[in-house]
């Protein structure tokens, strides 16, 4: 159940995908999702739908584990789906009761959902294909010239892949905390809500004290290790450019290049 | 009264990249009142093996019974499986939430829904029953030492009841003072009750000295499964998967080998002793 949530969790195999420089999935992530946002047509959301397809089937991470990425999500689809198609103005399609159902309104909400649902998964793909580690370096090096700006990169970096590496650690510990109580009898399913509030105290006291022991822990070895900080420190693996990178970023330059101008040609 | 395992099978994370099968045809027959060692090197299943036993893991293939009912069933009580089998986790010390320790220990028999007044009966003898002293019946569980920690843990567990107790690993991390003492309660506490134990382990040090029978896994699978003499006799093969029989077994084989005329069937530091006297009176 817990294990549904798949943003933030790697999903280990060998893909050209996988191989990519960081950098280049950060970078394509971005324009990927500015695109959504950019095209406004049919012809514009199967080629963002395309595209999304391709690199999930180039990652060789199974469909089904973004599927069920999606469910967490469900919950905030409908919602956005029930405003745009109730309360966008236009022409009334269907109207019962004071809620009108509009033809603007329909287009909204189904390119909404479109729009979010392609947005989480493309999010999820470079998560499912890139170790926190890696993902952190990638940013790091991305926001290098704030450094000049007294902006602390390295330290935003670490505290984000800190934060990452740590997400699948607690899901786990939730799982086995949540297994120890129900063996000694605890129900966190049925009652109603105030039951269910309640029944969780057995489960968030012993996390909450597992997490800060875990943060006590880490600062412990990175103080014993001599860590301090971003300045004057060397990579043991540098990031470094190789000939799949320019011709992934070329490729998203040509996907770029394509919704612009179904924007234009469709206008 | 016993549980079966039924050709039970386990795969963690079944059609990803990530797929592990970590039980793989396991059939067991545990009778009750039975004093079971399971023993493993680390990553063999042990604990995976313990959370079907109550339910709480579901078998990707295969059946469980409890008592001739299959626990998976649609009708069948969870809830009272729960109670009925016992289990205290690894590090158990990590469920604790309560304010005070004789809280924490009321939190199990509360959740089988009794009386105010029976729960604190339990409470109270299952803290008498692991042998934490009064003064830290209303201390903060966290302010303990691992080892009180530790019983405080199993008591929330023996509060319950159950029919049948499986503690893992319960004497992780423990001094050898702490870890015999938690070991000695745990078999004093069968005698007296005549409930079956099943006690995860990856020593055979642990335990020989107090088991009737000895299932050792390796890989996911039953590798022996016999009284502890007969098992320790296969020592060699379980060196080969990272197991040891206990030091005496090595001393009785290495005099036998000397010339001495002893029982090389010895696992206990007691039997050895005697026999090593007997022989040297003759
Ligand atoms: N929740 C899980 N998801 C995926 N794999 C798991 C999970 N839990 C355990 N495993 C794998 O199953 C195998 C058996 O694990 P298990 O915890 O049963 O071993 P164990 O015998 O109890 O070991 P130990 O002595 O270290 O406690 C291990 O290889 C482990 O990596
Ligand atoms: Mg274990």
């Amino acid at each position: 159940m817990l294990r549904d949530i798949t943003l933030g969790q790697y999903y280990q195999t060998d893909s050209i995908i996988h191989r990519l420089d960081p950098r280049v999935k950060l970078v394509t992530t971005v324009c990927y999702i500015i695109s959504l946002f950019v095209v406004d047509n049919i012809v514009g959301y199967i080629l963002a739908g395309l595209f999304l397809a391709l690199v999930i089937k180039l990652s060789k991470v199974p469909v089904k584990f973004m599927v069920r990425g999606m469910k967490s999500i469900l919950f905030l689809l409908i919602i956005a789906l029930i405003f745009n198609l109730f309360l966008t103005p236009g022409e009334v399609v269907v109207s019962f009761w004071k809620l009108q159902i509009t033809k603007e309104g329909i287009r909204q909400a189904v390119f909404m959902a479109v729009r979010l649902v392609f947005l989480l998964m493309g999010s999820s793909v470079m998560t499912l294909t890139t170790t926190p580690n890696q993902l952190t370096d990638g940013m790091e090096k991305l926001l290098g010239p704030l450094r000049v700006l007294k902006v602390p990169v390295h330290e935003i970096a670490m505290m984000m892949s800190i934060a990452l590496r740590f997400i699948p650690i607690l899901l786990e510990e939730t799982d086995k905390i949540m297994k120890a109580q129900m063996a000694r009898g605890a129900d966190f399913e049925s009652g109603n809500l105030i039951k269910k509030a309640k029944s969780l105290v057995p489960l968030l006291v012993p996390l909450f004290i597992s997490a800060f022991r875990r943060a006590n822990d880490l600062a412990m070895a990175m103080e014993s290790r001599c860590y301090r900080g971003g300045e004057h420190r060397t990579k043991m693996k540098p990031l470094i450019y190789k000939m799949r990178d320019r011709l992934a970023y070329g490729a998203v330059l040509c996907y770029l290049v394509l919704c612009v101008v179904c924007g234009k040609i469709l206008w | 009264m016993s549980i079966i395992l039924d050709h039970v099978n386990h795969i963690y994370e079944a059609g990803t990249a990530m797929e592990f099968a970590a039980l793989k045809d396991i059939n067991l027959m545990i009778p009750d009142g039975q004093f079971i060692g399971l023993i493993g090197h680390t990553g063999s299943g042990k604990s995976t093996l313990v959370q079907h036993l109550n339910g709480l893991l579901v078998p990707t293939g295969g059946n469980i019974y409890y008592n001739g009912a299959d626990i998976h069933d649609n009708d069948y009580n969870k809830k009272e499986l729960h109670s009925k089998v016992g289990l205290v986790f690894q590090y158990p010390e990590h469920q604790l939430f309560e304010i005070d320790v004789f809280s924490d220990v009321c939190f199990g028999p509360k959740n089988l829904g009794l009386s105010k007044k029976e729960v604190e009966l339990r409470a109270y003898a299952a803290l008498k029953q692991v042998g934490l002293e009064d003064e830290y019946f209303y201390q903060s569980p966290f302010d303990l030492s691992g080892g009180q920690k530790r019983r405080v843990a199993i008591a929330g567990v023996l509060a319950m009841q159950p029919e049948v107790l499986i503690l893992d690993e319960p004497t992780a991390g423990l001094d050898p003072k702490g870890r015999d003492e938690i070991l000695d309660r745990i078999a004093g506490l069968r005698e007296e009750t005549g409930m079956t134990v099943i006690l995860v382990s990856h020593s055979m040090e642990d335990v020989a000295k107090y088991v009737d029978r000895i299932i050792v896994m390796n890989k996911g699978q039953v590798m022996l499964d016999n009284e502890p003499r007969e098992v320790f006799r296969y020592y060699r093969e379980l060196e080969e998967v990272g197991l040891a029989a206990p030091q005496v077994t090595y001393i009785m084989q290495e005099l036998k080998r000397n010339g001495f005329d002893v029982d090389t069937d010895i696992i206990t530091i007691e039997e050895a002793r005697k026999a090593i006297l007997d022989a040297l009176k003759i």
